[in-house]
């Protein structure tokens, strides 16, 4: 199992060293992203969705379904970190917590 | 919770920022449209407001969302931004398509709107999550 492993992470390591050289240059201006998306968001963000910024026409108009994910997200986190110290609380002896 | 937070130059001071931090959090939300802030950072604000306020009055805290309900006052929040998508669909638009909500005349206002409205689910989310997790920390979920 421990063979498995090594050789997995070899594998990975050897797949994105491969792979790191097709992606495009930091500031590169003619990347993919430069080229497509970020012009677009740029020039029509104010006409298409009349914000008057640009990070919010991404965030709340172009990305709003995500921005709805990243909520709940952080709501699920919460629910699980009050799940887990609860149930710590109840499994451990309750008079070293209340001592203080 | 009952016995002093901090010394008293701590005690005071918090006392005094609280107020502060509560007017800075409400214009980084209500300006979030414009400049950097918005939901997220907000309800940070909001939730460390609240966090201070326990700290320094223990129980006899103004500001509090006691017990389990910070949980459920979270999920309304994340529910709130999620009924304001409906209610765009419902009006006859796409799922939060803010210029379909059914509120008034102008297209921008109900823009606007819109995005205040979402914003306020997410600080409402941010900041009963974070005064959750504090709660659970301290063992306050029992005060409902």
């Amino acid at each position: 199992m421990k063979l498995f492993s090594y050789l997995s992470l070899g594998l990975m390591v050897v797949v994105l060293f491969a792979t790191a050289g097709g992606l495009p240059v930091l500031f590169d201006k003619n990347s993919p992203a430069a080229v497509n998306v970020s012009p677009r968001y740029i020039e029509e963000s104010h006409r298409e969705t009349g914000s008057p910024n640009f990070v919010t026409a991404v965030l709340a108009d172009y990305r709003g379904y995500d921005t709805l994910g990243e909520t709940t997200v952080i709501f699920t986190a919460g629910v699980a970190a009050v799940l887990l110290l609860r149930t710590g609380r109840k499994n451990g002896d309750d008079s070293g917590v209340d001592g203080e | 919770m009952n016995r002093r937070f901090g010394s008293v130059v701590l005690d005071t001071a918090f006392r005094y920022l609280v107020p502060f931090i509560l007017v800075y959090a409400v214009y980084v939300l209500i300006h979030g449209e414009d400049s950097p802030g918005g939901g997220f950072q907000a309800g940070a604000l909001f939730g460390i407001a609240i966090v201070l306020e326990h700290l320094v009055h223990g129980d006899k805290a103004f500001l509090k969302i006691p017990g389990t309900w910070a949980v459920a006052v979270a999920g309304g929040g994340a529910l709130f931004y999620g009924l304001i998508g409906l209610f765009c669909i419902l009006s006859g638009g796409n799922m939060l398509q803010y210029g379909m909500l059914p509120l008034m005349q102008d297209v921008v206002e109900r823009h606007v709107l819109g995005i205040l409205g979402i914003e306020i689910g997410v600080t409402i989310c941010v900041m009963a999550t974070i005064v959750a997790i504090f709660n659970a920390l301290t063992g306050r979920e029992d005060l409902l």
